[in-house]
């Protein structure tokens, strides 16, 4: 019974992430320009609650901004088409996914940099901790040094 | 090359404490969005009056070849702070000479026409934006926005939010000042 409650309570708490703000006069009739719409409605970051998209914003603009997609879409564009028409009137902001541009090479390949400079670090203390191991044994010259010490020492014993 | 080792947790330090000293610095502004716009041309739209005023709508057209830059505000009745923003607007015309157009975003005509007539109307032109989709052109994303466009139709400055305040206001009349300055070669 518990369980069944915990369950319950569960899929309640997960609910509101499943519910877009796609109102029902927005859908289009064909159901796969629609799915298409969702799909690039999920790339597009909204200008007013920045960090959701417009597939799930509730703002006014959000809204403007999917039923023109949607207008798009029915105008023929492709969804690479769409998506540049709505960036070229707000800008790479508006893209989920920022592009691949030299102004965001440093956003992209930094942590590909970060990773290798770690690697590299830790392999340069890893291979200097092996080699700086202590010798168990005397080299030939050591030896005889301590030889020579020795016979030192014992000449100056009276 | 131990000595380059001994470095790099300062060096680390060094970039990691710059990163902070940019992200908390007071005046930037995180939500900041930057606009494509500026240094652009003013994008395609065309709107008509505001139903049952004596006021011409605003189109592109309207803004290439002005002799001098002009002051593109975009305003709702239902917008709160545009009420404040009002004011400023009114006297930017009055004092300064400023040529205000405006956009009428998302309202209802006879709404706009009562709170122009309660208020006083200081635009030179309104285009009433029914659906927004002008609003969309213009990449706002809220009312009230504020945009100077030079005299040639270039858009030079936007200001997103009220220009209520002194800050704000000395803001936007630096950008003003600036864009008369640089007018064009054509006056």
């Amino acid at each position: 019974m518990i369980r069944k409650t915990l369950f319950a309570t569960l899929i309640l708490f997960i609910l509101p992430f499943a519910v877009a703000a796609v109102e029902p006069d927005e859908i289009l009739d064909d159901p796969v320009l629609e799915a298409r719409a969702r799909d690039i409605s999920k790339d597009l970051r909204c200008v007013v609650c920045q960090n959701e998209n417009i597939d799930s914003s509730n703002a006014g603009v959000a809204r403007d901004l999917r039923l023109l997609v949607r207008e798009r879409l029915i105008a023929g564009d492709t969804n690479q088409q769409a998506l540049d028409f709505i960036q070229a009137r707000y800008g790479d902001f508006v893209l989920l996914k920022p592009p691949f541009k030299p102004s965001t090479y440093a956003l992209w390949l930094a942590p590909g940099v970060f990773l290798l400079f770690g690697i590299g670090v830790s392999i340069l203390i890893l291979s200097r901790a092996r080699t700086r191991r202590p010798n168990e044994a005397l080299s030939d010259s050591e030896e005889s040094a301590v030889a020579e010490l020795l016979a030192q020492e014992n000449r100056s014993d009276p | 090359m131990t000595r380059i080792l001994a470095a790099l947790p300062i060096l680390v330090a060094l970039m990691v404490g710059g990163f902070f000293l940019w992200g908390l610095n007071p005046d930037r502004d995180p939500n900041e969005i930057p606009s494509v716009l500026i240094s652009q041309q003013v994008p395609e739209f065309d709107l008509a009056p505001v139903a049952g005023m004596n006021i011409p709508g605003l189109a592109r057209t309207d803004l290439t070849g002005n002799p001098g830059p002009v002051v593109v505000n975009v305003f709702a009745s239902w917008c709160v702070p545009c009420r404040a923003e009002h004011a400023v607007l009114t006297r930017m015309v009055e004092r300064d000479g400023v040529r205000l157009m405006g956009i009428n975003y998302k309202d209802k005509p006879e709404e706009a026409r009562a709170w122009l007539d309660d208020l006083g109307n200081p635009y030179e032109r309104i285009g009433s934006d029914l659906n927004g989709r002008a609003g969309i052109e213009w990449g706002i994303s809220g009312v009230p926005e504020t945009f100077i466009v030079s005299g040639a139709g270039t858009v030079l400055y936007r200001y997103v939010g009220p220009v209520v305040g002194p800050e704000a206001e000395a803001e936007f009349s630096t950008a003003l000042a600036e864009a008369r300055a640089t007018k064009a070669p054509r006056t």
